[in-house]
């Protein structure tokens, strides 16, 4: 049984009555552990792949399989329970709450689930991030760099199987870029299923297999050959 | 459940008070409401209180006849300034007959104006009674120093009885009894001080002088009618039986065939107390309406600020759906935020409105009135209860919108 499975996914927005095709049927399976990269250039439906993949959006036809189930037919409450337990997403954006300290931004998932001990967790997550001495740092405090790991912290704080990260450095110079890469490629290594979305190579090669989309259409999978390891900057790690 | 509600409150609590400036000049509409609210309840109730106390205090098994037809609750003729001159003192007279109202245990006519008492060279502005030797008995009044005039004097002696507050002002400490006083150049001796009575029905009983009903009525006013008649009955079972049958002899006496051409009222006070609640009453409706009207405009207040809150934090609320809250917890956690605005406005309303009844009890009894400070947790409830059911109202518009964003749209939204 694949984490992810999807057949013949097809996704169109509706605009007053114009129809636009953004995904036109795509196949894939990702298995527990994997670490893939979706590359296309701006525009060929990555984010709106992700978005589905992630279950804040559905398709417009064909199956999605998670762990085995069809679900199609999961109403709104089911799905947001899956993405508070099994989902992290990094954004671009960092999207965190402003006029809020990085401890209770990284908190945010837990008021949704019933787990407890909600500061311990959440300073787990942000040590392992590196970010254990700034827990009560407000969000406007911190770097660019410092902020893309609070998300990470974010995404990590209820033990997901997956990650699913939007161009996460796309915002970041190429050092915290490197950090964050870093930071990913750790987590696969614990056993975190990644997807990482990008439009550049340079990123997608820290990956260990490559979906390239154009259009809308799978053009290529494949693992990656020559893979990439973000340099150890002797901060971070557990 | 119980744990994400204290959650969700936690995270309200945060919003709030994030947006300080914002967010009470939001629910000051909510404070102003309450507050007024809770003020004129405060002061409408010390007041009601007063006056009820005190017209119980007169009794009540009194019965008064007023000239001029009026109808159960409304004002007398008089309130207008008509003034109506059918009532003589031969009906009093009338009503002195014990075979015919063995109830009325003491009667008086009633004549009432301003004057102003000189003795030697110092001279007071008062107002001046003009009434029978049953007066004390009926007001249910003492005299302190001599007596009061008689049966026999009440026909015309030139005697008058001072109030206590005229006493002290004129005399002091001298003995004012045997004195000689002039009203309009008419000399009366004094033969009585009245008891200290204090402030009875929004009037100082002490600022008056007494004198037999013809004095006032030919010597001072020149008129051949009197004003009113007050009369005691010996039981307050036998209150409506005497109207009935005093309603009866004045319509033999005035030759009247139909009760709506009555040219005089009678009333007890039993129905002045009733004429009072229904003024309180279509005053405390007032109220309502007023409180109504100002915590709809704060309600819509409130709505206006809820929706711009939800459109700045869209997304948040697009980050809240993707770590998990369901469209439920997005949605009740903008009703808690509306509901606690709208709650944090009632309690401040509450506090102002508590305290500035209170300053008004102290400043009433400071001014001499025996003022009750009266606030009723019911109306604490009730103001609080309903700001909070205000807030959730009014912010059910705003919540819906926010629970039903897209997600992704809310994580796009610039
Ligand atoms: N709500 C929408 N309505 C219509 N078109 C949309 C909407 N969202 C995205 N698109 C279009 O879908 C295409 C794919 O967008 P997206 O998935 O964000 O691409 P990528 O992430 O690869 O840059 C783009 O052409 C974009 O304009
Ligand atoms: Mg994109």
């Amino acid at each position: 049984m694949s984490l992810i499975e999807i057949k013949n996914l097809t996704k169109d927005y509706v605009n007053e009555d114009v129809v636009t095709p953004v995904l036109k049927g795509i196949d894939f399976k990702i298995e527990a552990g994997e670490f893939v990269a979706i590359m296309g250039p701006s525009g060929s439906g990555k984010s709106t792949l992700m978005h589905i993949l992630g279950f804040l959006d559905r398709p417009s036809s064909g199956k999605y399989l998670f762990q085995g189930k069809d679900t199609t037919e999961f109403d709104d409450q089911m799905l947001a329970e899956i993405r508070n337990e099994s989902i992290g997403f990094v954004f671009q954006a960092f999207n965190l709450l402003a006029r809020t300290s990085v401890l209770e931004n990284v908190k945010l998932p837990l008021v949704y689930s019933k787990r407890e001990n909600h500061d311990a967790m959440a300073t787990k997550a942000l040590e392992g991030v590196g970010l254990g001495h700034r827990l009560n740092f407000f969000t406007n405090q911190i770097s660019g760099g410092e902020k893309q790991r609070v998300a990470i912290a974010r995404a990590l704080v209820n033990e997901p199987k997956v990650i699913f990260a939007d161009e996460p450095t796309g915002n970041l110079d190429s050092k915290s870029g490197n950090t964050v890469m870093k930071i990913l490629q750790d987590l696969n290594d614990q056993g975190k299923t990644i997807i990482l979305v990008t439009h550049e190579m340079d990123t997608a090669e820290h990956a260990k297999r490559l979906i390239r989309i154009k259009d809308g259409q799978i053009i290529l999978d494949e693992k990656i050959k020559q893979r990439k390891l973000a340099k150890d900057q002797g901060e971070l790690i557990k | 459940m119980i744990i994400s509600w204290i959650k969700n409150i936690k995270q309200v609590y945060t919003a709030i008070l994030s947006r300080k400036a914002r967010s009470f000049l939001t629910v000051l509409g909510i404070v102003i409401g309450v507050a007024g609210v809770i003020i004129i309840l405060s002061l409408g109730a010390g007041a009601q209180s007063l006056v009820l106390s005190q017209i119980t205090k007169l009794g009540t098994n009194l019965i008064g006849v007023l000239p001029g037809k009026s109808n159960e609750t409304g004002p007398p003729a008089q309130a207008f300034g008509i003034q109506v001159t059918t009532l003589i003192q031969e009906d009093v007279v009338a009503m002195q007959d014990k075979t015919r109202f063995p109830h009325i245990t003491d009667i008086a006519g009633f004549v009432t104006g301003p004057a102003t008492i000189i003795w030697r060279n110092q001279n007071i502005d008062t107002n001046f009674v003009g009434t029978q030797a049953a007066y004390p008995k009926i007001q249910d009044v003492e005299v302190a120093e001599g007596r009061f005039f008689d049966e026999r004097e009440e026909l015309g002696s030139n005697v008058i009885v001072l109030g206590f507050d005229i006493k002290q002002e004129l005399f002091g400490e001298t003995d004012a009894i045997g004195e000689v006083v002039k009203i309009k150049n008419v000399p009366l001796q004094v033969v009585g001080v009245m008891a200290r009575q204090g402030t009875v029905a929004f009037q100082n009983q002490d600022d008056q002088v007494f004198m037999p009903l013809n004095i006032g009525q030919q010597q001072l006013l020149g008129i051949k009618y009197i004003q009113f008649i007050r009369g005691k009955v010996d039981s307050s079972d036998n209150v409506d039986s005497t109207i009935y049958e005093v309603e009866t002899i004045l319509r033999e006496r005035h030759h009247i065939s139909d009760p709506e051409n009555d040219d005089f009222s009678v009333r007890d006070l039993a129905s002045a107390v009733d004429t009072l609640s229904a003024i309180t009453d279509s005053l405390k409706l007032f109220l309502v309406v007023m409180a109504g009207i100002s915590l709809v405009v704060g309600g819509i207040g409130i709505m206006n600020i809820m929706l711009v809150t939800v459109a700045e934090r869209t997304r948040e609320i697009g980050l809240r759906k993707a770590v998990g809250a369901t469209n439920k917890q997005i949605r009740n956690q903008f009703l808690i935020e509306s509901g606690a605005l709208t709650l944090s406005g009632g309690v401040i309303g509450v506090l102002i409105g508590v305290v500035i009844s209170y300053l008004a009890a102290i400043g009433a009894r400071l001014a001499g009135f025996d003022w009750d400070f009266v606030v009723t947790p019911l109306s604490i409830i009730l103001a609080i209860g309903v700001s909070i059911l205000t807030g959730v109202v009014f912010g059910l518009y705003p919540a819906f919108k926010a629970a039903k964003l897209n997600p992704i749209e809310a994580l796009r939204y610039e």
